[in-house]
């Protein structure tokens, strides 16, 4: 059988950026990229290309097919799915996109992913760390009207079925449904493997299919958004902290123990 | 007059803690707006817990059953809320950001193609529109944004674990408990839920403990996890594990704290080798103390702790450890 697995991916700002290096553009509401500091794929979206991989390397027959919108792309980081072995990508890029709530966001991955052939699955990281709004892939799930399975720590695939186990506070559970479906993973699925260099070869030869809005029926005018963002800031601290020291480390430990004994907090 | 929909949750055949959080974030949406919060409650709880909810400050509770209700399928509820949704219109849903509230909360908000705002801390009704304004921390916690809602209703919230205080139960309180009649779509249930299998640890759980000993990378490898646990035991405590802990394999990911781990907020939260990332301390802020040690003098643990020490944990945990042995047993 032949599988089709779309994986959506999105490329941000390093989520290791030191708290130090981060800016915010007051009139455009918008966080400014620190010198130096290149972006990347979002974390939960490599696991979910491992996901796919995972599922490409024990179904023979699997196409995995990588969509992400955005802008300002650098093909050295959104390519590094190809890299990894995924075997098709395709990248709207629009400048509209800055600035789109994620329910555009949506819309427009729907939209594209509807386009895309006969998928039989889904897999989307379950949280960006750039906005952290983690709905958007519940919100395709919604507008495709598909089974959506979400935060999913093991997959299994079975004809026209899918199988997920799932953390929750204090163990799993085990969820079934049809296919298409959409699944979001979790870290706990598995580290990204590193790209090959017979991977890294391969994906220079690719070049991205690059979609316009109006390759896929989209008109800005008919996107509406449902947030404004009205204020961003960076968050307050209003703790001090006292530092015991002592002679030495053990008898720093000893004064940090009498400390929180004398401040009754212990 | 539109009302303030809450989605309670229920745990052991009672309210989960969360519940009394939305219906205090609830509250304070509904003073200001004039309008009444209204739980949502499956019936497979003590009866107990309806007449709770409006103890702890729900005008009105609705009842809603169904078999894949009680086993904890996201879709049912979807499908309930949405039909609920049409008869009483609220203006706002809130969820609580668990496995359950995030996905239900983003689910019916798409549903019925109106605004979403995942993880809030904050809520308050802007004075010239009386729409709702979200304050939610993004980028990790590296910055706070405020949003609002435009025109579509319900307004969904999903609100950050441990961000609001329940009030006080008043047991004066008077409201209407009413079951729901609903039918909903069979064929819009499209998940099956297999199993739910507990994974039991020992000693208390992370959520309720009164002191947490977590510990980072710095602390090398899984063994020292051992130390910290006889650290915590002291205090009957839980150990607990930043994601480089738990991504490295030395600690099961169960015990992970943060933004996309648990949310605690215990008495005292000590950490041992973390760094302070702002994805952790999502999971602490809450924390009554915060106490570090951490080798790294410039380490982000120290802007957010009240006391620490700058050292090697192999020479200062020692000797906390048994110092704080010895002040207890006095
Ligand atoms: C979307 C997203 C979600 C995330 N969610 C979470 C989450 O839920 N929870 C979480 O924890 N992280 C989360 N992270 C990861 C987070 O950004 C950090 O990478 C992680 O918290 C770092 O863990 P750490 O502090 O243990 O390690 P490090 O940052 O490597 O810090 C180790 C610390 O140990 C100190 N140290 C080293 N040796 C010693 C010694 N001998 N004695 C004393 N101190 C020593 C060092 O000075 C350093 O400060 C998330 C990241 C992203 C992008």
């Amino acid at each position: 059988m032949s599988f089709n697995i779309v994986v959506c991916v999105k490329q941000v700002v390093d989520p290791d950026t030191p708290s130090a290096a981060f800016n915010i553009n007051q009139d455009k509401l918008s966080v400014i990229p620190a010198d130096g500091i290149p972006p990347v794929v979002n974390g939960y979206c490599e696991n979910a290309v491992e996901a796919a991989l995972k599922i490409k390397d024990s179904i023979p027959d699997t196409t995995v097919t990588v969509v992400s919108i955005g802008t300002n792309f650098i093909m050295d980081v959104i390519k590094k799915p190809l890299s990894m072995g995924a075997d098709k990508m395709i990248l709207v890029d629009d400048p509209n996109l800055e600035s789109l709530d994620p329910f555009s966001t949506t819309k427009i991955l729907s939209s594209v992913i509807s386009k895309i052939s006969d998928y039989d699955l889904i897999i989307c990281g379950q949280h960006a760390s750039d906005w952290d709004n983690a709905h958007v892939p519940m919100g395709i799930s919604e507008t495709l009207n598909i089974p959506c399975l979400n935060s999913a720590r093991e997959i299994d695939i079975k004809p026209n079925e899918i199988t997920i186990k799932s953390s929750i506070p204090d163990g799993y559970i085990t969820l079934k449904s049809s296919l298409p479906a959409l699944v979001t993973v979790s870290n706990e699925i598995g580290e990204p493997r590193y790209p090959t260099l017979k991977g890294i070869m391969q994906a220079s030869r690719k070049t991205p299919e690059k979609l316009s809005f109006e390759n896929i029926d989209i008109k800005i005018s008919d996107l509406s958004p449902k947030m404004t963002l009205v204020d961003l800031a960076l968050p307050v601290s209003n703790s001090k902290c006292e530092i015991l020291e002592g002679e030495d480390d053990a008898d720093s430990g000893k004064l940090l123990a009498l400390k929180l004994r004398e401040s009754k907090i212990i | 007059m539109s009302d303030i929909l809450v989605l309670a949750e229920t745990e052991n055949n009672y309210l989960h803690s969360t519940a009394g959080e939305l219906i205090a974030a609830g509250r304070k949406l509904a003073d200001e707006l004039g309008n009444q919060v209204c739980a949502v409650i499956t019936d497979d709880v003590d009866e107990s817990s309806f007449k709770n909810l409006i103890h702890l400050g729900a005008d009105k509770v609705y009842v809603i059953s169904h078999a894949e209700l009680s086993k904890g399928n996201i879709d049912a509820f979807v499908s309930y809320l949405e039909q609920i949704c049409i008869q009483i219109n609220p203006n706002v849903i809130l969820t609580s950001r668990t496995y359950m509230g995030r996905n239900i909360g983003a689910r019916i908000a798409y549903r019925l193609e109106s605004g979403v705002a995942q993880d809030c801390i904050d809520v308050e009704i802007d004075k010239n529109s009386s729409r709702v304004i979200a304050t939610r921390p993004v980028y990790g916690g590296n910055a706070v944004a405020r949003f609002t809602f435009n025109q579509d209703d319900p307004q969904v919230i999903i609100l950050r674990v441990k961000s609001f205080d329940s009030n006080e139960i008043d047991t004066t309180r008077n409201g209407s408990i009413e079951k729901l009649n609903i039918s909903i779509d069979n064929d819009a249930i499209k998940l099956k839920l297999i199993e739910t299998v507990k994974e039991e640890s020992e000693g208390i759980r992370l959520e309720d403990a009164p002191v947490i000993v977590a510990g980072g990378r710095g602390l090398g490898g899984p063994e020292p996890f051992k130390q910290l646990e006889e650290l915590a035991n002291i205090f009957d405590g839980a150990v607990g594990a930043s994601r480089a802990v738990c991504d490295a394999g030395w600690m099961d990911h169960a015990f992970q704290i943060g933004l996309t781990g648990k949310q605690v907020a215990p008495d005292v939260y000590i950490t041992v080798g973390i760094s302070g990332a702002s994805q952790h301390m999502a999971g602490c802020l809450g924390s009554r103390n915060i106490i570090a040690i951490n080798n790294d003098a410039d380490a982000n643990i120290f802007k957010d702790a009240s006391y620490g020490v700058v050292g090697d944990w192999e020479k200062v945990l020692p000797s906390f450890t048994e110092a704080v042995r010895d002040l207890l047993k006095s």
